[in-house]
């Protein structure tokens, strides 16, 4: 079965960020933030991802860093049988994993 | 654990448009204003993802009144609509337009200088104004933070969910609640109550809505004491997207370019259907959103659904220039994801949309509940049902202004003792941590997925009785272990604490929505009973109200509409 790897930052304002690796099924037309939600559902519902319209790029609220790039988790398509690394949005204060402060 | 006590003199809750107007509107009266919101403020809910139209009889594009719009919705609501409500909306719509454009909502506006309005399935008349590409409902929340953040008066408070409302010598007195970016119980003491937490859409598994709405308002409604009507009438959007799947775009986004572009509806043997429930013209659309849903879910239901369960959607008749210039970016997003729309067709199937029942509320937004408001896709009144395109927004600003302008003339703030506050923490806490566990000991996700599935098969578009008592059977099972999961114990951004509180709110609604649709033997708008296919001659509302025991009360309301309206005739 194909899947795509996530290299995940985790931890808190309170605490070491560390770098936490998922595998995930990949399915066709998934975004990154399907890829998230579905280690919440089965590996970790303690990962921490902010979201709300899902797949609109509307609400603006999943930001985080892919590979090094800012980009939108709801907006990106994941490729099968790749790695990804994502983090929390550099500059903005953390409030956990790839959780950040916005406004 | 410390908390944050405040105190104010009109609490909104949500802080979508309704939220946003009902907040600017408060302030502007010189009303002292705490703006909370689950998610960030002016981005969650279902604001952000309005693309469509919002309609008003401003008679620019044509001659219109507000008399016309009445009756349009009148009709469109299938005998179901609160006149008084519809009344109260329509006639100060055209000053919300202006408002909004006084924050900097840019209108479309035609060349000769004009606002720009559009016809929408069951306007009678150009009616519905818009902004530029699919931006109607960005642009909106984009005018609306601007006008909030420079307020004063206004204290905006995210990601803080509230879990009771206070209802202190028969007033609504205030809120508790818990911030969860850094974990802390929240108490507001006010004046005034403003619910404008939107809509219940999350609670099935094909939805066009934010994740975040999750019906907690009428949850906080109802637990206060108010009356709600018609929860059974959830609207479907007929034509969602379906497949192939694509990421960064709304599921609803074709609806526009059907309308502008004449798209043809395609069962799976690619013949044309619409003519035969609704004598749709092929290329011209016409058809409310219950007909179009209906009509797509028969043609599966025979057997000539798509591959995937819907229906095509074919644009491949349009000359490429032409389809370019309506789908603007789209069509390279489109482009990068595989599909050309010469030589493609999408499969598109009915989500669920909308809630057109909800708390019950006077013309001047009032609930049953003294101090406590609602305005927004919270109250039910406009749509009965069937919701016209382009009158969600209508009813969000002008309601929000309403709400607003009522709440600011609260005088006193009711005293409320601390153990009150004290219990909830320590149901609250019981509810989270029924046993200490390390990490969920059921993730929330999954439950979630369980419960919008029930809904989906139980009590979707077209119901019957049998699927309707396995629902309820289903519901009762779920939340067994819902009660029984145990959540760890988190200080930053504790999602799993809310989403715990959501499924509790959406169980008790789909409990509340089976049970309405199941007393309601007729089939009328979005309602569709397949074992009762007739429309009674007397329209009626289910009013709900919830008891001590926390079990829904249901009883029948007759109303004074004609039949004709009633049946939807065009």
């Amino acid at each position: 079965m194909s899947r795509i790897t996530l290299h995940i930052t985790r931890g808190d304002a309170y605490s070491v960020q560390r770098i936490e690796t998922f595998e995930v099924p990949y399915r066709e037309g998934m975004s990154l933030l399907d890829a998230l939600l579905w280690v919440r559902e089965f590996r970790d519902p303690s990962l921490s991802v902010r979201y709300s319209c899902r797949s609109a790029n509307a609400c603006k609220e999943c930001m985080a860093s892919v590979n090094g790039k800012s980009g939108y988790l709801c907006s990106i398509r994941a490729v099968e049988d790749t790695e990804v690394l994502i983090a929390p949005v550099p500059g903005l204060p953390l409030i956990k994993d790839i959780v950040t402060s916005i406004e | 654990m410390e908390s944050m006590d405040l105190q104010t003199d009109v609490l909104v809750i949500g802080s979508g448009a309704a939220g946003m107007v009902a907040a600017k509107a408060a302030s502007a009266e010189g009303a002292k204003v705490i703006l909370a919101d689950k998610s960030v403020v002016g981005r969650g809910g279902a604001t952000v993802l309005a693309q469509m139209t919002v309609a008003a009889a401003l008679g620019e594009a044509e001659e219109d009144h507000p008399d016309i719009h009445f009756e349009d919705t009148m009709k469109g609501s299938r005998g179901l609509a609160d006149p008084d409500i519809v009344r109260a909306i329509v006639d100060r719509a055209p000053e919300l337009i202006n408002e909004l454009e006084g924050y900097g909502v840019k209108w479309a506006r035609t060349a000769e200088g004009i606002r720009s309005q559009v016809v929408a399935p069951g306007h009678s008349r150009r009616r519905c104004v818009y902004v530029d590409i699919l931006n109607t409902g960005g642009a909106t929340s984009a005018g609306l933070r601007k006008a909030i953040w420079k307020e004063p008066n206004i204290k905006r408070l995210k990601n803080v969910m509230i879990t009771k409302i206070v209802v202190q010598d028969g007033r609504a007195a205030g809120a508790i609640g818990f911030a969860f970016e850094q974990m802390k119980p929240v108490r507001i003491k006010a004046k005034a109550i403003i619910l404008a937490t939107g809509g219940l859409t999350e609670m099935y598994a094909r939805n066009s809505a934010s994740a975040n709405m999750t019906g907690d308002g009428f949850v906080l409604a109802a637990e206060a004491g108010a009356e709600l009507r018609d929860m059974e009438m959830v609207q479907f959007f007929p034509i969602a997207h379906l497949h192939p799947p694509l990421v960064g775009l709304d599921p609803i986004m074709w609806d526009p370019f059907r309308y502008k572009l004449g798209g043809r509806l395609l069962n799976g043997l690619q013949e044309e259907f619409m003519d035969k429930y609704n004598n749709e013209v092929s290329g011209v659309y016409t058809a409310a959103r219950d007909q179009t849903t209906f009509a797509i879910f028969s043609e599966v239901k025979a057997g000539r659904g798509s591959p995937h369960g819907g229906a095509y959607l074919d644009f491949r008749m349009v000359p490429e220039q032409k389809l370019k210039e309506a789908f603007g970016p789209v069509i390279d997003i489109l482009a990068r994801q595989g599909v050309d729309l010469t030589r493609d067709m999408v499969e598109v199937a009915p989500m669920a949309h909308f809630t057109m029942g909800g708390v019950k509320v006077s013309p001047r937004m009032e609930t049953t509940v003294p101090g406590l408001y609602a305005c927004g896709e919270l109250i039910y009144g406009m749509h009965g049902a069937n919701r016209l395109s382009g009158n969600a927004l209508t009813e969000a600003f002008v309601t929000g202004r309403i709400a607003g302008e009522q709440a600011a003339g609260a005088k006193e703030l009711t005293p409320w003792p601390d153990a009150i506050f004290d219990d909830e923490f320590e149901r609250l806490r019981q509810f989270w941590h029924p046993r200490e566990v390390q990490r969920d000991d059921v993730p929330m996700l999954a439950l979630k997925r369980e419960l919008q599935h029930i809904m989906w098969e139980g009590a979707g578009p077209l119901r019957t009785e049998d699927k309707l008592a396995e629902a309820e059977r289903r519901l009762g099972e779920l939340r067994g272990r819902l009660a029984q999961a145990a959540l760890a114990r988190t200080s930053s951004y504790a999602l799993s604490l809310v989403e715990k509180l959501e499924l509790d709110h959406m169980i008790k609604l789909g409990e509340a929505i089976v049970a309405g649709a199941r007393m309601r033997k007729e089939t009328r708008g979005a309602h569709v009973r397949l074992d009762y296919e007739q429309t009674d001659e007397q329209p009626a509302s289910i009013r709900y109200v919830l008891t001590n025991e926390h079990t829904w009360r249901l009883d029948s309301v007759p109303l004074s509409g004609s039949s004709s309206a009633a049946k939807g005739v065009e």
